[in-house]
């Protein structure tokens, strides 16, 4: 157990399960974990090992059922709904394996979407996304909807909008799993720029080693429980 | 401005499926529209009826009839401004379904205590010189047309034989609640006519009206002259009901009553069907999206604003099927009234029926968003999230 002066994640004997049919399900049973900010940290492990249970713990769409989770100093259990979602959209980015970009929108449209939740003015939006899609590479596609992209393109689309808003911390929930070697490659860089060059705090979930060597830091784990590795 | 562009997108995204949604909505609204228009139309003659008319009636039953001296009688009564009288004539023009009522009226008075009928003095003036004139609605004009000097053969069931008239004059409707399918020729013609045939025969009686039609002063005396008109003739051979134009025209309403209400049930049965439709497209399509609203909802976008989402297609779609189906009505109901003819002498789409049609489809609207709007609110991130891949 390493102890860190003000970790940007403090996990502390956390314990979460579901209910399956009539039976509990124990997912996580004592997870203590604490990352620093400006981490790049893989959670690598089995299939079924609550890798993206614990993400979205720390993300804060799912509630623990017992143990300390503190994101930024904030104690997220104790905040209700609508404090969750505010403190969501102004600290947290999210990547998903399958992209959940919107197949109404245009690239640019998609990655405008979190900063209707801000006070930004129609114009700095605009510079805003014209900046987050050149950073990706995307500007010549803005216009294009999902499905006019291709699997690499479009969880580019999705990192920008993760971006978009200057939060803390990125999730990412196996970016790579759905995609060829060439395009899981860029995906790799583009969060690794983002660690080095915009000090992002990342936690990516991912089983694929390649992938994971991009972090600095990779933790197993295995039936709810986390091992330090290398 | 997105939040519209998102609704807007979302529901051209099956066009098929809201094509086929709007579909309905324009057939729902066009047949409630049409029904309730043939249920205002029924009511119509009590709609389009005076409150400071009178009408006398035989006291057994209207298939009877009163004696004209009544007349004099009655006109002596304080209160009565006017009196008048119509007789059922009941005669095919052509065929059966050519339907429209003809009366055998007393000429000289009768457009005094309905004034509602226009005619120019030209032709009330020829009418009245001619026993064998007659004078029909501007409907009844248009629908078979008749043109002034035409000869109208008539079939009579009642009285027998083919009787001939010349239309003398055309009437127009004060108000387009007025009645103008009616057809008016001489009592007076149809009295000698019947005279001659019994003095022949014997039996049948002549110098019978079939009712009387009163003008009074003020409305609100209606029901005190009534009552001084049947007190005239009470134990008499025949015994009067008097009641208002209104109860009189509700009464006929009365006789077929059921099939009003049977039509008013349709007319809701029909907005509930489209209810149903309306709620399957919603859940279909929100069941579909589960996995997007879990992601607008992981990014910070609050269950109002998914609602907002839902709602929002909900009403376009709504709003879309009302606005044709509302415009629709007008030229479906032309078409069926033309095909029913003088069946309804009033046949239009009135302000409330459209009311009524915005409203229902406002409500058909917003209720088939009710539960989808709620199971997205309900639903938890993670469950929608896992919904993906
Ligand atoms: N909402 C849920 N309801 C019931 N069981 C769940 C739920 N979420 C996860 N689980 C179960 O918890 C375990 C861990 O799931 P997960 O965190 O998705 O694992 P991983 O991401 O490591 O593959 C699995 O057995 C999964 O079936
Ligand atoms: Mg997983």
């Amino acid at each position: 157990m390493e102890s860190i002066s003000n970790p940007i994640v403090h996990i502390k004997h956390l314990t979460k399960s579901y209910r399956r049919g009539g039976q509990i399900v124990s997912v996580l049973t004592d997870i203590s974990l604490d990352i620093p900010s400006g981490e790049f940290i893989a959670l690598m492990g089995p299939s079924g090992s609550g890798k993206t249970t614990l993400l979205n713990l720390i993300a804060g769409i799912d509630k623990p059922d017992s143990g300390t989770l503190k994101v930024g100093g904030i104690d997220i259990a104790t905040l209700s709904e609508g404090e969750l979602a505010d403190w969501r959209a102004a600290n947290i980015g999210f990547i998903f394996q399958f992209y959940n970009l919107m197949p109404v929108l245009t690239a640019f449209e998609n990655i405008e979407l979190p900063l209707l939740l801000t006070q930004l003015s129609h114009k700095k939006r605009q510079e805003h996304v014209e900046l987050a899609l050149s950073m990706v590479g995307l500007s010549e596609r803005m216009e294009h909807y999902p499905s006019e992209l291709s699997g690499g393109e479009q969880q580019r689309v999705a990192i920008a909008r993760a971006f978009i808003t200057d939060p803390v911390i990125l999730v990412a929930d196996e970016p790579t799993g759905d995609l060829d070697r060439v395009s899981a490659g860029e995906i790799l860089a583009i969060l690794k720029r983002l660690n080095s060059e915009m000090e992002k705090t990342i936690i990516m979930v991912t089983h694929d080693p390649y992938a994971a060597k991009t972090a600095h830091l990779i933790r197993h784990l295995e039936k709810g429980e986390l091992d330090v590795t290398d | 401005m997105h939040f519209l562009k998102l609704i807007l997108r979302n529901t051209l995204r099956h066009k098929l499926r809201s094509g086929l949604t709007v579909l309905g909505i324009i057939v729902a609204i066009v047949a409630f529209g049409l029904l309730r228009t043939v249920v205002d139309a029924w009511y119509s003659g009590a709609e389009g009826s005076s409150d400071t008319r009178l009408i006398t009636r035989n006291a057994i039953s209207l298939v009877f009839p009163l004696p004209i001296k009544y007349q004099e009688r009655i006109r002596k009564i304080e209160g009565v401004t006017a009196i008048t009288h119509a007789s059922w004539f009941g005669g095919v023009y052509v065929s059966e379904k050519n339907f429209f009522p003809q009366f055998a009226i007393d000429a000289k008075t009768y457009f005094d205590v309905y004034p509602e009928f226009l005619i120019p003095p030209a032709e009330i003036n020829a009418f009245l010189i001619d026993r064998k004139g007659c004078v029909v609605g501007r409907k009844l004009a248009d629908t078979y047309g008749f043109e002034i000097g035409d000869t109208v053969p008539l079939r009579g069931t009642i009285y027998p034989g083919t009787w001939r008239f010349t239309v003398r004059a055309i009437y127009d409707g004060a108000e387009a609640k007025t009645d103008i399918s009616q057809f008016f020729f001489h009592w007076d013609y149809l009295n000698e006519t019947r005279k001659k045939a019994t003095a022949r025969k014997t039996s049948r009686k002549t110098d019978w009206v079939g009712v009387y039609a009163i003008n009074i002063s003020e409305s609100n005396r209606a029901a005190e002259i009534s009552n001084k008109v049947d007190a005239m003739f009470r134990n008499s051979l025949a015994e009067t009901r008097t009641e208002t134009e209104k109860a009189f025209q509700l009464s006929f309403v009365a006789m077929t009553e059921a099939i009003v209400v049977a039509i008013r049930i349709v007319s809701f049965v029909v907005i509930l069907i489209l209810l149903a439709v309306m709620a399957n497209t919603m859940a279909m399509t929100a069941r579909e999206r589960i996995g997007e609203y879990a992601t607008l909802k992981a990014l910070g976008f609050s269950h109002h604003f998914l609602a907002g989402l839902i709602y929002g297609e909900s009403m376009a779609i709504a709003f879309v099927g009302a606005i044709i189906g509302i415009l629709l009505t007008f030229p479906v109901t032309d078409k069926f009234s033309e095909q029913v003819g003088t069946l309804f002498p009033v046949f239009g789409v009135s302000l409330e029926t459209i009311y009524m049609q915005a409203i229902a489809a406002f409500s058909v609207g917003i209720t088939a968003a009710v539960f989808p709007a709620y199971r997205v609110a309900q639903i938890s991130i993670v469950e929608g999230l896992r919904s993906i891949g």
